[in-house]
C-alpha cells in the first residue's frame, strides 16, 4: 500500500485546518450558503434529505486494516453504526453532523485518508479495479499511475472549478473490471510491440442523463506522458466546456458537440505546448511511488490444498460460495475472496456495519497482509488469501453476514442509495433492491442462472450504474409517484453496451414480477450455458417484451 | 478599483488608492484616468492615443491568443470570474503567463473571494480585487493558501516530484 511521507501527511492535515475555519465561518454567518457550497462538496460534504452526509475517499479503493478501523470508529461515534460502500469505491455515510466534520476529517488524517475531491466540479477519486496487483489476468499493476493521478489532481489550482465533475478510471487486465469507458476519461494501461508502458486514451464516456460511452481519443501514449495529457485535456474542457446548463456541462457533451476529431486536434495542439516540460514523468517518480505496491512476502507453496479440496468435495455451500466468490490469482496457493454486501433484506448493498467493518479488518490481517479492496459493484475483497484458509474464513463470514453466495449473481446488485437519503433521487432504490432479493431467494436456482446484473438507479443521474446492468432499473418521477423503467442487455467490460428500454415504466411493486418474467423469458429462449447478456443480445428485446406486457402471461407460456 | 489586494515583491498589501477603472462595456464616450477596457475599445483608443496607458480586459469568453500582438504594450490585464464557481479564469491566466510569458500585472475581477485566493496566486494573478461587499483585510488571510502543491502552477512550474 501507498504511505504518506511528510509532503502527503502536511497536505491533508493542513486541509482539515482550512476547512475547520471555513465550517466555523459558515456557522458563524460569514459565508453564504451559496458561498460555502463548492468548499463543502470539495470536501467531500453533501447536505441530503435529512442530514449532512460525508463521502470519504477510498483512493483506488484500497484500504488498510487500520484505516477500515477508523472508518467504523466513525461509524460508531458520528454516524449510526453504518457505513455506506459506493461505486466509484468510496464509502459514504449518511447521519453526519457539519459541526463534527472536523473532527471526522482529522481522524481520517491521522491513518492518512481525506474526503478532498469527493464531490464537486473537480476531478474525483481515481478508480481501478478492485483487483489490481493481484489478479490472474493482469496486465501491468495501475496502482502507481493511479497514485500519481490521485496527488497531481488533488488541489490543482487551474482545475478546481471545472463546467461539471470528472472521473479518471484506469485499468490494464483481459477483463475490464474498472468500467473505464463509462469515464470522463478511460486510461488502458498495456505494453505495447518493444515493451514500452503504454496507454490508450478514451474520453467522453459518463452515465447519466445522457449515456455515452468513451471514445478512443489515443493509442500508445508514452506513460512518460500521462499528466501533461490530461492536463491538456483538462485545460480544453475548463476553457470550452457548457456553463450555461448542468446537464450538458460534461466533457461528453463537448466531445459530442465538438466530435471526437476535432476534439482531439484541440487537445494534440494544447499537449505540443508542455509535452515535454515539466510534467512528464520520470522514471524516478514512477519507481518511487510503484516500490509501495510491491507485493508482499506470499509463501511459496503449491497450488493444490489437500484440506481445502476435501471440503470442496463435501461441503456443497462452500463449494457454492467458492464458485462465485473466489478468485483466481496471481500466485499459486493463493485466491481473492469477495464478500457480498448484498445479504438480501438484512441490509441494503453496500451497507457495512461499524462490527462488520472491524471483523473484515480482523480478517485482512488473520488472513492476508491487512489489505481490504472496494469493488465498483460494492462488495468487499480480500486480495490475498490462502487456499487453505478458504474454509475457515468463509464461515466467519457467514456468521458476519458477509458470506453470501451471489457474486456475479442477480441478486449482487448495485443500488444508490436513492430516495430513502438522496435529495436528488426521484424513487427509492433500496426497497426495489430489497424486494427483488426476496423473489430470488433461492441460491441454487441463482446458480443455475448464471451470471446476471441487476443494477438500480434513484433517478437520472444514475449512481446505481443502471445503463450498464443486463437488467436496469431507473427510478422515474410521474407527475409526483415513483415509477420505474427498465432496460435490458446492458454490459460492462471490453464489451461494453448500454441497456435499451423495453417499454412503459412500472410501479414499484410491480417490479418483482416483471424482473420473473424478464427471468423466464430468459430460460425460455436460453440455449445450453448461454449468458443472460448473450440471450438478449441474441433474441432481441421482443420476445421479453411481449411475455412482460402481456396482460396474461399464463396465456404466453401455452403459446410458446 | 476598491478592494484591491497585490502582491508587490511577493508581500500581500491592500492598494490604498488603486487608480484603475473598469470597463466592461465601455459607452461612446469614455471617462479620464487609467481604464481598463475591452480589446476592441482598447484598440480603438491606441489609435487616438499611442502613449496610453490603459489595461486590457478579458472576459470569460475570450480567447487569449488576439492579445499577443499589444502584449508589450499592456500594463494590466483583467480577468473577469462572473461567478467564483467559474473556473475558466485560471486556465486563462495559465495561458497568458506561460504560454504567452506575459509578465505584467494580472488582476482577477468579478466574484472574486478569499478562499479562491490562493488558486489564483498559484495561477499568476499577482493583484485581486475583491468583490465589494466583502472586507479585503479578511481575504487577505486566503492568499497563503497549503504550503504543498502535489502537481505544478504557473508560480511553481516544477510537480512535486521534481522537487521532492
Amino acid at each position: 500500500m501507498y504511505h504518506y511521507d511528510e509532503y502527503d501527511r502536511a497536505l491533508v492535515f493542513e486541509r482539515v485546518a482550512q476547512f475547520r475555519d471555513q465550517v466555523r465561518r459558515f456557522m458563524a454567518g460569514e459565508l453564504s450558503e451559496e458561498e460555502f457550497l463548492p468548499l463543502r462538496l470539495q470536501n467531500g460534504l453533501y447536505l441530503q434529505k435529512h442530514a449532512y452526509m460525508l463521502r470519504v475517499a477510498i483512493p483506488y479503493g484500497t484500504l488498510g486494516a487500520r484505516q477500515m478501523r477508523t472508518l467504523a470508529q466513525i461509524a460508531r461515534e458520528y454516524d449510526r453504526g453504518c457505513g455506506h460502500f459506493t461505486t466509484r469505491q468510496n464509502i459514504q455515510f449518511n447521519w453526519i453532523e457539519l459541526a463534527q466534520v472536523p473532527d471526522i476529517l482529522q481522524r481520517l488524517a491521522e491513518v492518512e485518508m481525506h474526503a478532498i475531491q469527493t464531490s464537486g466540479n473537480c476531478v474525483r477519486n481515481i478508480t481501478t479495479e478492485a483487483f489490481a496487483g493481484v489478479a490472474a489476468d493482469e496486465l501491468l499493476d495501475p496502482r502507481p499511475l493511479a497514485e500519481i493521478l490521485r496527488q497531481w489532481s488533488t488541489i490543482n489550482p487551474e482545475f478546481l472549478f471545472l463546467p461539471r465533475k470528472f472521473k479518471i478510471a484506469i485499468c490494464s487486465a483481459i477483463e475490464d473490471r474498472a468500467a473505464i469507458m463509462m469515464h470522463d476519461i478511460g486510461l488502458y494501461l498495456y505494453r505495447d510491440g518493444h515493451g514500452q508502458m503504454c496507454l490508450r486514451v478514451m474520453v467522453g464516456g459518463g452515465l447519466g442523463r445522457t449515456p455515452i460511452l468513451g471514445l478512443q481519443i489515443r493509442e500508445g501514449l508514452p506513460w512518460q506522458h500521462l499528466l501533461s495529457y490530461v492536463e491538456a485535456i483538462l485545460r480544453v474542457y475548463n476553457r470550452h466546456g457548457r456553463r450555461d446548463n448542468k446537464y450538458k456541462a460534461r466533457i461528453k457533451i463537448l466531445v459530442k458537440a465538438l466530435g471526437i476529431e476535432a476534439f482531439s486536434r484541440e487537445v494534440e495542439e494544447e499537449w505540443q505546448h508542455i509535452k515535454d516540460g515539466p510534467a512528464q514523468l520520470t522514471e524516478d517518480e514512477f519507481q518511487r511511488v510503484a516500490a509501495a505496491f510491491e507485493p508482499p512476502a506470499y509463501d511459496s507453496v503449491i497450488d493444490d490444498d489437500l484440506a481445502y479440496d476435501t471440503h470442496l468435495a463435501q461441503d456443497h455451500a462452500f463449494a457454492r460460495w467458492v464458485a462465485c466468490c473466489v478468485k483466481a490469482h496471481k500466485v499459486p496457493g493463493y485466491a481473492s475472496v469477495v464478500l457480498s454486501t448484498k445479504p438480501g433484506d438484512a441490509s441494503p448493498p453496500g451497507d457495512l456495519t461499524d462490527a462488520q467493518m472491524d471483523a473484515v479488518a480482523d480478517w485482512s490481517e488473520q488472513f492476508g497482509f491487512g489489505e481490504i479492496r472496494i469493488a465498483h459493484e460494492q462488495n468487499l475483497i480480500l486480495p490475498d488469501v490462502r487456499k487453505r484458509d478458504l474454509h475457515a474464513l468463509w464461515r466467519l463470514a457467514c456468521e458476519r453476514g458477509l458470506g453470501t453466495a451471489n457474486i456475479g449473481l442477480l441478486t449482487d446488485i448495485i443500488a444508490c442509495p436513492g430516495g430513502d437519503f438522496c435529495a436528488l433521487a426521484n424513487a427509492t432504490s433500496i426497497p426495489i433492491a430489497q424486494s427483488i432479493q426476496r423473489r430470488f431467494d433461492d441460491l441454487d436456482y441463482l446458480h443455475d442462472l448464471g451470471e446476471l446484473s441487476l443494477n438500480i438507479s434513484g433517478c437520472i443521474n444514475a449512481c446505481g450504474h443502471h445503463h450498464i446492468g443486463n437488467i436496469g432499473i431507473l427510478g422515474v418521477d410521474k407527475n409526483g409517484s415513483e415509477w420505474y423503467q427498465v432496460t435490458l442487455g446492458g454490459a460492462q467490460g471490453k464489451h461494453s453496451t448500454l441497456g435499451k428500454v423495453i417499454g412503459p415504466s412500472f410501479s414499484a411493486a410491480e417490479i418483482p414480477q416483471v424482473i420473473e418474467q424478464i427471468i423466464a423469458t430468459y430460460c425460455a429462449y436460453r440455449e445450453q450455458d448461454e449468458a443472460f447478456v448473450d440471450t438478449v443480445r441474441r433474441v432481441g428485446l421482443e420476445p421479453f417484451k411481449e411475455r412482460v406486457y402481456a396482460k396474461r402471461p399464463e396465456e404466453l407460456i401455452c403459446v410458446m | 478599483m476598491r478592494n484591491v489586494i497585490g502582491l508587490r515583491n511577493g508581500e500581500a498589501q491592500l492598494i490604498e488608492h488603486d487608480p484603475w477603472q473598469l470597463l466592461r462595456e465601455p459607452g461612446e464616450v469614455l471617462p479620464d484616468g487609467l481604464l481598463i477596457l475591452p480589446l476592441a475599445t482598447w484598440i480603438a483608443r491606441r489609435a487616438q492615443r499611442p502613449l496610453g496607458r490603459d489595461g486590457l480586459w478579458l472576459g470569460p469568453d475570450d480567447d487569449v491568443e488576439p492579445l499577443r500582438p499589444w502584449l508589450a504594450q499592456v500594463p494590466l490585464i483583467a480577468v473577469d470570474f462572473p461567478s467564483f464557481r467559474d473556473g475558466r479564469g485560471y486556465s486563462q491566466a495559465y495561458l497568458l503567463r506561460s504560454r504567452l510569458g506575459w509578465h505584467g500585472e494580472l488582476r482577477a475581477v468579478g466574484d472574486v473571494l478569499r478562499d479562491q485566493l490562493s488558486h489564483m496566486r498559484q495561477c499568476g494573478f499577482d493583484s485581486y480585487a475583491v468583490r465589494e461587499d466583502k472586507c479585503a483585510q479578511d481575504a487577505l488571510l486566503g492568499l497563503a493558501g497549503m504550503s504543498v502543491l502535489y502537481g505544478r502552477s504557473v508560480i511553481e512550474p516544477r510537480p512535486l516530484f521534481r522537487r521532492r
